[in-house]
């Protein structure tokens, strides 16, 4: 089968890999149909996540068709049509028990921070991803969901990652209605947090990015005002004296480790790699929010540590809430908003690319050449 | 290691404010009080190690399933399996493990070659939609990288004679 291949930072390829194979009585083969690059992908493919080993497959947000499963697979069949959320999750745990599928105690034995992830280093479990034409899927009682026959595949593969995240994202904010809310980040996720800012009764949505299709893109999907921080001499200053010098009720980062917009957090953070990426995001939405606030972080850091102004978290009362998307929890949901119009993942896609061509469209989402928001992948035996 | 045998709930005034409702991290997580019962939970089926699992020192036991993609191997496998002899917490941990990318990285092109094929490095950057997307910009990295080079050329040659 192909699969895309890493041999090291901006360097991918497809080739020829062995069919996986069931390897645990819960396990499922699944014929992947669409996947997607992440932005989170690229902190992969820029080598900032430790034990990113070269022969990997990358891919964590994908859908397909179940071909082969375990002997202790009940919850779906051969044929079935499944998105399969990112994280993988034994649904019996004590932390899965409660909600908490991102951080499955039974899918990572080489990290105890961080749950098993498909495709997303070693750190994350050694598995790998969906960036290919099939894919082993642990856990196939728990995390492959069937697909309603009346959804677009388009936007099933985004119910993968992006809108959990995004919707999470906004729902750790803990928004009350009337709330101001400040989104860092016009990625993706950014903009999906944006949009989901609304459902929470958010009163007023602000992006902020450096990139300016990216904002004009926000501006329009997610219905916010979109701010560009590099017209801007200081976008804590200038977020302060547009929310009535009082500060933003909510911030939420959506950038992570490769943040641009502070010199000394690029220089420690990406250039010479004393801290795990650069936490500008972070400190701004800490520093942007209100006395009391609270600051919700989805956007991606390496484990060592970062630097951030913990001592404003507590001078000023903040409330910090992250964690990675319980997709499983929240599908039901985010289901329900796209089948009624809600809700539009689909429109986020700007590049659909054949899988034969993953180099370049790695390149494309790294690089933002040609408008790009969303890069969906189309193995070739998709049907 | 000690273990307290009193009963706590006679200290005066426990549990006098128990709040139910105050529970921070509802809706992420649904608090059952299965957190009191730690590890007793029941395990899925293991899956076997038909290759080397390098596992954290923070965890008693392999998790019920893995990854088996690229075992460890050659100096790289030799730094991480160095890197897994200390905690999650510590540098010796995390910064092995990205000199071991890099050196992975190396072992990669050697490991291709030795293969018969010659990496296509221009293509696994994704050149050609540089080439389509960005052409000026890719002009002037070929410019600014072409003269970088010849001025550092003429700097040695010229310090040799």
């Amino acid at each position: 089968m192909l699969a895309m291949n890493y041999r090291g930072p901006y360097r991918v390829r497809i080739e020829q890999r062995p069919m996986p194979e069931i390897l645990h009585p819960e396990d499922a083969i699944v014929r992947v149909t669409r996947t997607c690059i992440c932005g989170s992908d690229l902190h992969l493919y820029h080598g900032m996540v430790p034990d990113t080993r070269v022969g990997s497959t990358f891919g964590h947000e994908f859908i397909g068709i179940i071909e082969e499963i375990g002997p202790l697979v009940t919850n779906v069949k051969i044929g079935d049509q499944v998105l399969v959320p990112f994280n993988i999750a034994c649904g019996r745990c004590n932390f899965c028990k409660q909600g908490l599928y991102g951080n499955c105690h039974e899918s990572n034995p080489m990290a105890t921070a961080v749950s098993g992830i498909f495709g997303y280093s070693h750190t994350a479990g050694g598995f790998n991803g969906g960036q290919a034409e099939y894919v082993r899927v642990p856990y196939a009682n728990t995390g492959p969901t069937v697909i309603p026959p009346d959804m677009d595949p388009d936007d099933a593969v985004l119910l993968t990652d992006v809108v959990p995240t995004g919707y999470q994202a906004a729902e750790m904010g803990g928004i009350k209605e009337g709330d101001t809310v400040v989104v860092f980040g016009a990625g993706p996720i950014g903009i999906m947090a944006a949009r989901c800012a609304w459902f929470f009764g958010a009163a007023r949505v602000i992006i902020i990015d450096h990139i300016d299709y990216r904002l004009e893109f926000a501006r329009n999907y997610a219905k916010c005002e979109a701010y560009n921080f590099k017209s801007m001499e200081d976008p804590v200053v200038f977020l302060k004296k547009i929310t009535d010098w009082y500060g933003a009720d909510v911030c939420i980062d959506c950038v992570g480790c490769e943040a641009e917009g502070n010199a000394l957090q690029t220089f420690t953070g990406k250039v010479t790699l004393m801290q795990a990426g650069a936490a500008t995001a972070l400190q701004w939405a800490i520093n942007s929010v209100k006395k009391g606030g609270i600051v919700s972080v989805v956007g991606v850091y390496g484990p060592p540590f970062n630097y951030v102004p913990i001592g404003n978290v507590l001078n000023k009362g903040i409330t910090l809430r992250a964690n990675q998307a319980s997709v499983k929890r929240l599908l039901p949901k985010l289901i329900e908003h796209v089948q009624a119009g809600r809700l539009d993942p689909k429109g986020l896609i700007t590049h659909k690319v054949p899988l034969e061509e993953i180099a370049d469209a790695y390149h494309i989402f790294s690089a933002k050449l040609d408008e790009c928001i969303k890069v969906v992948l189309i193995p070739s035996t998709k049907s | 290691m000690e273990t307290n045998n009193f009963d706590y709930k006679n200290i005066p005034g426990w549990g006098l404010d128990i709040d139910e409702h105050n529970e921070p991290t509802y809706p992420m997580k649904n608090y059952t009080g299965d957190d009191h019962k730690r590890s007793d939970y029941e395990k899925p089926p293991q899956q076997p190690a038909d290759v080397e699992i390098l596992q954290s020192t923070e965890r008693p036991a392999l998790s019920a399933v893995f990854g088996n993609a690229s075992p460890p191997s050659g100096l790289s496998g030799m730094i991480r399996r160095y890197a897994f002899k200390h905690s999650e917490d510590r540098y010796r941990h995390w910064i092995p493990l990205i000199l071991a990318d890099r050196v992975n990285a190396w072992e990669g092109i050697i490991d291709d070659f030795r293969k018969g094929i010659i990496p296509n490095i221009p293509a696994e950057r994704g050149w050609k939609s540089e080439l389509k997307y960005n052409r000026a910009g890719l002009t002037k990295k070929i410019l600014v990288t072409g003269v970088i080079s010849l001025v550092l050329l003429s700097y040695l040659t010229r310090k040799k004679r």
